[in-house]
Formats: structure tokens, C-alpha cells, sequence
């Protein structure tokens, strides 16, 4: 009995394994695919009968680099996304510092309110803010419309705050005793104490705003502004005839950096992206 | 005796004062907390509660975003009612919804099952691996799958033709299409699904599992039984989630389908994005943003309604 129950619990660790190997070879092989048409000429990647280059090459990144100008992409892309992320870091910690660690009238409310606008779309602003970057602010084709908005941003209050909760009252208290002002406090000690959790949510913020496309779709106009998500919609071609040569190398451009980002630091972008699951 | 005869006359003023120095007193000690949440109120205030209100205005106006704008009341609202497009953008995202939403959160539940067993080892690895897409540009995924799903030379009709299936036309054919995002959809999101349903598990006792299994119950039983009640917070958040973010794609049915074939793949956000900036009808795209919001809130609400009825009798309170 105990010999079938043995041979059982094998079986299912056995097929767990499995579908796990399946699953994750399922996830990898648009990658490979990716990278390997990327070296491949445009007729093999339709014709070409093995997965790896026969001819390898590296004219597609040749004229994505060349005639696309990519790596002003990849600048503006970094541009934007590095921008953002150093200055809604700040702005979320502070937020999230005035809402774990004082008490003040309002505050639930002004949490909950908080909240809730979470649920909010950003499609619904789309049309209406857009008209305000254009014909008020002039920021068509700056990257002032894709940080700004977000500067200060719900999630990222609730995120650090959740971080700051767990930071000492003694602490802070023996700091104003001292004399320290609010502002030195928060800088001087909140900031540092906190820098596993400001980690994890500036990768999870440089991300976000890497990828972004709708939004920057509508506002990054001219050529010489665009990031690499928009280079790489601007690329396709007429219908029929899409640039699939040129698009896999922008796409390898566009996917690398992340995945190198997630290899050195998955856990902390793990957690920063499924944050908010499970509520103490 | 005097103090206490001109106590009457003064009480109103000095309780004034009084009030006016504890609001100031008050403004003194709570000043730093205010402050450090003030950027995003005020961002908040300035970039969605003032759009919001400015949409109202334009979903009034027939404007096509350059020179004078015309007021027509209610009338893009009326022709939004009568929009066969708009509508069946609505229709597209429920059909897709239904597609790919309820096999990608029971699978999630799973594999969070597996990722969960004590003997698992390499518990991280197998979870970075099916993370991974999630952090891909949905743009770059979305071409890559389209090279992929070709109906005439893609990888998966040569690989299907080796076990003799005939050519399926994947992005050319409406149902297939809508298949297709759905792939690109689990693929993007199944990792996420995972990972929050894994943090779910994680906060079950593992003596409640223990003691079912000491019990006789199986893995079919145990799963049933008690992972899927006691994650109903996780599995709620998810679900969530996944309707707005259905009803508001854009990238993947951009980038895959080009909302073809026949407008089959077109969303809500889809159809705002293509009238105010393809077609230049602004006041029609603010309408279009409203309805498509309140019809989000509806079914976020109907949800949580439908998900909070059926509590497991003994459980509720």
C-alpha cells in the first residue's frame, strides 16, 4: 500500500514538473522566435525551413539603427522613462510617508478617496486631457505629458505606504525631540530606511513607463521625439507587406532591456507589480 | 463678581478667537502630513477631476479639435446610442472576456496549486519564467505574434501541418481573431494571475490543508473545497481587474488584429482612440470615454454583487 502510494506521489510530482516545463517553454518561445528572426532576412523568416538563421545577418539592425535613427529612440525612451521614475519615487514616498506615519483629520477619507481613483481608467481623461496638453499646456511632443500626470500617483502612495507602516514612531519621535524639522526627518531618515521598498517600485515605475503606448501613440507626434514602443508601430509598413525583418529587430531592442532588468531583479519587480493582493 | 457678570458679553468673542486659534493651531501641527500628500491631490485635481468635468463640456459640442466648436446638446449621445460601431466594440470586449478571462484565472488557480506544493523546488524560477511576458512591450509581443499566427507561412500552421491540420486562419477570420487576441492576452497576463493567486495561498493556514488531507480528501476535493473559497478576495481583485482591462485594451488588438478582421476585435477605448484622432471628432470621443466608463462601473458593480451573493452558507456575516 504504502509502495502505491509512493509510486503515486512520484506520478504527480513527475506530471507537475511537466506541465510547469511545458508551460514556461510556451511563455519563452515568442522570445526565442524573436531574436531568431531578427537575424533572419525577410524572406527566410517566411520561407525558411529551421528555427535558427541559415544566413544570419545583421541587416536588420543595420537599418533600424540607421534609417530609424533607434538609438535616439531608445534615448528618448530611457529619457522619459528615468525622468518619471526619479521624480514619482520621491513624490510617492512622500505621499505614502504623510499617510502611514501621522494623524490627521481626514485621513481615511482622503485614503479611501485615494483609493478609488485607482479604478479609474485612464482612457476616460484621454480625449479631454489631450486637448488640454495641445491647446493649453503646448506639450504636444515633449515628454512632459507622459510624467506629469502620473508624478504623483495613487498606486505608488498606497504601495509606499504599505512599506512605511512598519518604520518605528520611536524613531521619528527621537528625531523631533532632537529638533530635526519634518522635512529633514523625511530626507534624512525616512528616505534611506526605506530604500528596499523605493527600489522596488522605481523598477516597477521605469517598466510601466518603458512599455507605455497609448498614451505616448497620441502625444509623441513628430518623428524625433518618439519612444521605441511608437518607433516600432510607425515601422509596419503598408498593409500587406509588413516589416517584419526591420519590426523583430526593434522589437529585440525594445525587449531586451526589460528582460535584463527582470533576470538581476525579478523579485523585487514581482512584488511591486502584484502588490495590493492580499490586504493585512 | 465682576468677572463673572461680563463672562456673557465676552463668551462669544473670546470662543471665537478661540476657534480661530485652534484651526490655526491645527493647521501648525498637521502642516507636514498635508504637505506630503499635497502633490497628488493637486496633480489628481489639475490632470483627471478637472478632465473629467471638461469632458462633459466637449461631449456637448461637435468640434473637431481646431476653431470654433458647435453646442449640440445631447446629440452625440444620440448618435452614440444608434453607433452599431461602438456597440459592438462593447460586444467584442464581453465575447473576448468571456474567451479568454475564466480559462486564464481557473489556470492561474492551478498552477498557483502547483507552484504552491511543498515538494516544488525551483518555486522562483518557474514563476520568473511564466512572469516573463508581463513585462514585455505588448507592442513588440503583438508583432511577434502576428509573424507567428500568419495564415499562409506562419510557425504555428507549419507545426500544425505536420500532424496533418489544415491552414487556420488565425488573425483572418472573426472568431479565430478574437482566439488569437485571447492567446496574446494569457500569454501577457497568466503570470500575473499566478502570482496573485500564489500570494492568496500563501496566507491559508497549512494545517487547514493538512487536516483535509488527514481527512481523505483528495487534490480535486482540497482544491474545490478550500483553495478556491479561501481565495475569493485574490480571485475577486483579479477578475476585477481583467473586465477593465478588457474593456479598455488598445495595444493588442493595435498592434494583432488592427481591430480586424470585419471591426471584430475593436474595444471601447479602441473606438475613442480611432474617432478623436483618426477621424478628428473630439466631442463624439468624449461622449464615447463616458458611456464606456459608466458601463465599466456597472459591471464592476454587478460583479462584486454576483461574487459576495454566493459566500459559502456559514461563512458570510
Amino acid at each position: 500500500m504504502t509502495a502505491v502510494r509512493v509510486r503515486r506521489s512520484t506520478l504527480v510530482k513527475a506530471a507537475s514538473y511537466l506541465a510547469l516545463a511545458a508551460i514556461s517553454a510556451l511563455m519563452l518561445f515568442p522570445f526565442a522566435w524573436m531574436l531568431a528572426s531578427s537575424f533572419k532576412p525577410f524572406t527566410e523568416i517566411f520561407a525558411g525551413r529551421s528555427f535558427l538563421p541559415e544566413q544570419p545577418t545583421l541587416a536588420n539592425y543595420a537599418s533600424l539603427f540607421q534609417q530609424s535613427d533607434a538609438l535616439r529612440k531608445v534615448w528618448n525612451s530611457f529619457y522619459v522613462a528615468a525622468l518619471y521614475t526619479a521624480l514619482a519615487v520621491f513624490l510617492c514616498a512622500m505621499g505614502g510617508y504623510g499617510f502611514a506615519k501621522f494623524r490627521f483629520p481626514g485621513r481615511g477619507v482622503l485614503f479611501g478617496f485615494l483609493l478609488a481613483t485607482m479604478a479609474v481608467p485612464f482612457a476616460v481623461v484621454m480625449v479631454p486631457l489631450f486637448i488640454m496638453m495641445r491647446n493649453w499646456f503646448h506639450w504636444i511632443d515633449t515628454p512632459w505629458p507622459l510624467i506629469v500626470p502620473w508624478a504623483a500617483n495613487a498606486f505608488g502612495i498606497f504601495f509606499m505606504r504599505q512599506y512605511m507602516l512598519s518604520i518605528p514612531d520611536d524613531m521619528l519621535d527621537a528625531a523631533r525631540v532632537d529638533g530635526a524639522s519634518e522635512l529633514r526627518i523625511f530626507l534624512r531618515l525616512v528616505l534611506p530606511v526605506s530604500r528596499p521598498g523605493l527600489a522596488s517600485l522605481a523598477i516597477l515605475f521605469f517598466v510601466l513607463k518603458w512599455n507605455d503606448f497609448l498614451w505616448p501613440l497620441a502625444v509623441l507626434r513628430s518623428d524625433e521625439v518618439q519612444t521605441v514602443p511608437v518607433m516600432l508601430a510607425s515601422l509596419q509598413g503598408p498593409p500587406g507587406r509588413t516589416a517584419f525583418d526591420v519590426l523583430m529587430a526593434g522589437s529585440v531592442v525594445s525587449v531586451l532591456p526589460m528582460l535584463l532588468l527582470f533576470l538581476l531583479l525579478q523579485r523585487h519587480l514581482v512584488v511591486g507589480l502584484t502588490a495590493g493582493a492580499v490586504r493585512e | 463678581m465682576a468677572r463673572h457678570a461680563a463672562e456673557p458679553a465676552a463668551l462669544p468673542r473670546a470662543r471665537e478667537r478661540g476657534r480661530r486659534r485652534a484651526w490655526i493651531v491645527a493647521f501648525r501641527r498637521y502642516r507636514a502630513p498635508y504637505l506630503f500628500i499635497l502633490p497628488f491631490f493637486v496633480l489628481f485635481a489639475v490632470f483627471f477631476l478637472y478632465p473629467i468635468g471638461f469632458s462633459l463640456s466637449l461631449s456637448l459640442h461637435e468640434w473637431s479639435g481646431f476653431g470654433p466648436a458647435r453646442f449640440v446638446g445631447l446629440g452625440n449621445y444620440r448618435l452614440l446610442l444608434r453607433d452599431e460601431l461602438f456597440w459592438g466594440s462593447m460586444l467584442n470586449a464581453t465575447i473576448l472576456f468571456l474567451i479568454y478571462v475564466p480559462a486564464m484565472t481557473l489556470l492561474a488557480l492551478v498552477l498557483a496549486s502547483v507552484l504552491h506544493s511543498r515538494y516544488l523546488r525551483l518555486q522562483g524560477l518557474w514563476r520568473a519564467l511564466i512572469f516573463l511576458p508581463n513585462i514585455t512591450s505588448m507592442v513588440a509581443a503583438g508583432y511577434v505574434f502576428r509573424l507567428m499566427l500568419d495564415t499562409d507561412s506562419g510557425l504555428a500552421n507549419r507545426f500544425l501541418s505536420f500532424f496533418g491540420v489544415s491552414p487556420i486562419p488565425w488573425l483572418d477570420d472573426i472568431w479565430w481573431a478574437r482566439i488569437s487576441l485571447g492567446l496574446l492576452l494569457v500569454w501577457a497576463w497568466l503570470g500575473w494571475n499566478t502570482v496573485i493567486m500564489l500570494a492568496g495561498l500563501q496566507t491559508i493556514p497549512p494545517e487547514l490543508l493538512d487536516a483535509a488531507r488527514v481527512d481523505g480528501a483528495n487534490a480535486v476535493q482540497i482544491f474545490r473545497r478550500i483553495t478556491v473559497p479561501l481565495l475569493r478576495p485574490q480571485i475577486l481583485f483579479a477578475v476585477t481587474l481583467s473586465i477593465i482591462g478588457t474593456y479598455s485594451l488598445f495595444t493588442e488588438p493595435f498592434v494583432l488584429t488592427r481591430g480586424g478582421p470585419v471591426q471584430a476585435t475593436t474595444t471601447p477605448v479602441y473606438q475613442v482612440f480611432t474617432s478623436t484622432f483618426e477621424y478628428a471628432k473630439v466631442g463624439y470621443g468624449a461622449a464615447m470615454s463616458y458611456v464606456y466608463f459608466a458601463v465599466i462601473v456597472v459591471l464592476t458593480l454587478f460583479q462584486f454583487w454576483a461574487l459576495s451573493r454566493e459566500r459559502p452558507a456559514g461563512r458570510g456575516r
